[in-house]
């Protein structure tokens, strides 16, 4: 279980003028929960994500990991257990790297990187059997540079990596939302299977109403740093995307 | 002859080139550290020849000073968070003083008779035949050692963590831990030019690296570029690609020496060579392309 105790986050301008990104929330997902957040730019979504993964540090309360304080611990150290997808296809993958060689550094998440040669053949045809199953012919590219792939193929690829070794908690932030249509679906309905398959504990941010809608077990909305709706599985159950778009008017106006 | 004697000199210099590969190609790090790590390579290696030291030992020290000169590098720029330029320059700095202490004086020649690399193989009457044997076994080893290492899962996360830092984190990489070991290990192929080229010239100078970064920087492109048009990018062969950019470099010097310009310029020819490699790419897009630069 991820406890969310009390966190707030403040940023300060040059000049020291304070925003609060988020302020005092507090939230407990269960484990082998799906929670979708949605809500207005600037509403917190990201700093929350941040806080969890370790890239920024908690001004006030804690983060606890099955009751493990996790929210002093260093981003990389805190890798064991977190693993994240971001809205840029390009941020989760080292892009000089061959395709092989990202999914070796994820088999090892959770280990000393040590002096092994771990890319064998054995371990070649574990991971084009994975990708095999996504069906956009990475399974060819075992050796090309990351950076040769398409957006869409690099987040399957970034998907398929952070959930390589089983994550205790998965973050996507818009995962989605820098891919043409036809990409986007595939890398949901794809986290929506891995996340199913392993039964992980998951957070998605995403604009999408549609997203949403379809996926999850759990509908949060942020506004101003806070959580303003928090809906259950059956009342998430009964929303059409219209009801989220009347929720984006009232954060508009 | 002539040239022979620019070879073993651009392969003497190879192991720098490949510690500057390491900075700035593994984690886009210009480490200037170079200057004075290759001279205290130099040194080290001068003064132990001179009180009589084995060669494992004199190659062993030389080695580690230069991972300490890294060491310190890295922990400023990753602790301190001075930019790489700025840290480099600085033990740089503080290096001239330690390098001039270790000397005693600004020049110190080897002894004929001290222990040397180049007494282990000399099939050859040619000296420089022999010389260039020892070099081409100790660059076959180097290389060995860097490609290994950079496919191990270490090396893996030295390539990840100058790629894209934020990604190495999130696998659980310390990035900045593993960019300090890399500086180090950098400054240690840089000292271990030092040790080779001292003995190669039979004396150390306090200012015999002077402008080195820019020579390893020059040779490190133009291996690279010789690779990228020949379309060879396995890992193995980047690598060699450096020490033969090196010896390339070191060719091209020779050659215009030998059409009678005069040695005091050979600073601002080694300038100009880098200028307009690094520069084409900024004048002429379609060649940039084929040859990859930052
Ligand atoms: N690194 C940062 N420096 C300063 N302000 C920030 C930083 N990150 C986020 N903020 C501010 O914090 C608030 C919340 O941002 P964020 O969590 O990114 O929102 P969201 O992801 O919901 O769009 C915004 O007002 C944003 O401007
Ligand atoms: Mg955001």
């Amino acid at each position: 279980m991820l406890e969310i105790k009390g966190v707030s986050k403040y940023f300060y301008s040059g000049a020291g003028e304070k925003t609060t990104a988020l302020s005092g929330v507090n939230l407990h997902l269960k484990k082998g929960s799906y929670t979708v957040i949605v809500g207005g730019n600037g509403s917190g979504k990201s700093t929350l994500l941040n806080l969890i993964a370790g890239n920024l540090d908690c001004d006030e309360g804690e983060i606890l990991l099955d009751g493990r304080a996790i929210h002093k611990k260093p981003d990389y150290s805190r890798a064991k257990w977190v693993s994240r997808i971001f809205q840029d296809p390009a941020a989760g993958t080292a892009p000089d790297l061959t395709l092989v060689e990202n999914f070796r550094l994820a088999a090892v998440r959770k280990d000393p990187k040590g002096l092994k040669l771990g890319i064998n053949r054995g371990f070649r045809s574990e991971v084009a059997l994975r990708l095999e199953q996504l069906e956009l012919g990475l399974e060819k590219k075992l050796n090309s540079p990351v950076s040769q792939l398409s957006g869409g193929q690099r987040q399957a690829a970034t998907l398929l990596m952070a959930t390589f070794v089983k994550p205790d908690i998965l973050l996507m932030d818009e995962p989605s939302a820098a891919l043409d249509p036809k990409s986007a679906r595939i890398v949901m309905q794809l986290a929506g299977d891995v996340i199913a398959e392993q039964g992980l504990t998951a957070i998605l941010v995403t604009h999408q109403m549609t997203e949403a809608v379809k996926y999850g077990d759990r509908l949060l909305q942020f506004r101003d740093g806070r959580v303003i709706k928090d809906l259950d599985a059956a009342a998430k159950g009964k929303l059409e995307p219209g009801d989220l778009l009347k929720w984006f008017q009232q954060d508009l106006e | 002859m002539f040239y022979l004697t620019a070879i073993t000199l651009g392969l003497a210099l190879g192991a720098l080139c490949l510690g500057i590969f390491i900075s700035l190609r593994i984690f886009n790090f210009p480490d200037i550290t170079a200057d004075g790590s290759y001279t205290l390579g130099g040194v080290i290696t001068a003064i132990g020849l001179v009180a009589g030291w084995g060669i494992v030992e004199t190659l062993i020290l030389a080695t580690v000073a230069g991972m300490f000169a890294g060491t310190a590098t890295g922990l400023i720029h990753t602790r301190m968070k001075l930019n790489s330029l700025l840290s480099g320059i600085l033990v740089m700095t503080g290096l001239y003083s330690i390098n001039l202490a270790i000397l005693g004086r600004s020049n110190v020649p080897v002894p004929f008779d001290s222990a040397s690399v180049f007494n282990f193989f000399h099939p050859f009457a040619e000296r420089t035949y022999n010389e260039l044997l020892t070099l081409l076994i100790i660059f076959a080893l180097l290389v060995v050692f860097l490609t290994w290492l950079l496919k191990t899962d270490f090396g893996l996360s030295m390539r990840a963590s100058g790629n894209n830092p934020n990604m190495a984190r999130g696998f659980g990489v310390n990035a900045n831990f593993i960019k300090v070991i890399g500086l180090a290990i950098a400054n240690g192929f840089i000292a271990i030019s030092g040790f080779l080229v001292v003995q190669l010239q039979g004396f150390a100078d306090i200012n015999m690296g002077v402008g080195i970064v820019i020579l390893g920087l020059g040779a490190v492109i133009i291996g690279e570029s010789l690779m990228n048009i020949l379309g060879w990018t396995k890992m193995w062969v980047r690598i060699g690609g450096v020490v033969i950019g090196s010896v390339v470099f070191r060719l091209i010097i020779s050659l215009v020496l030998s059409a009678g310009v005069d040695p005091i310029w050979i600073k601002l020819l080694t300038a100009v060579v880098v200028l307009v490699i690094v520069g084409i790419p900024g004048l002429i897009p379609s060649i940039g392309k084929r040859i990859k630069l930052e």
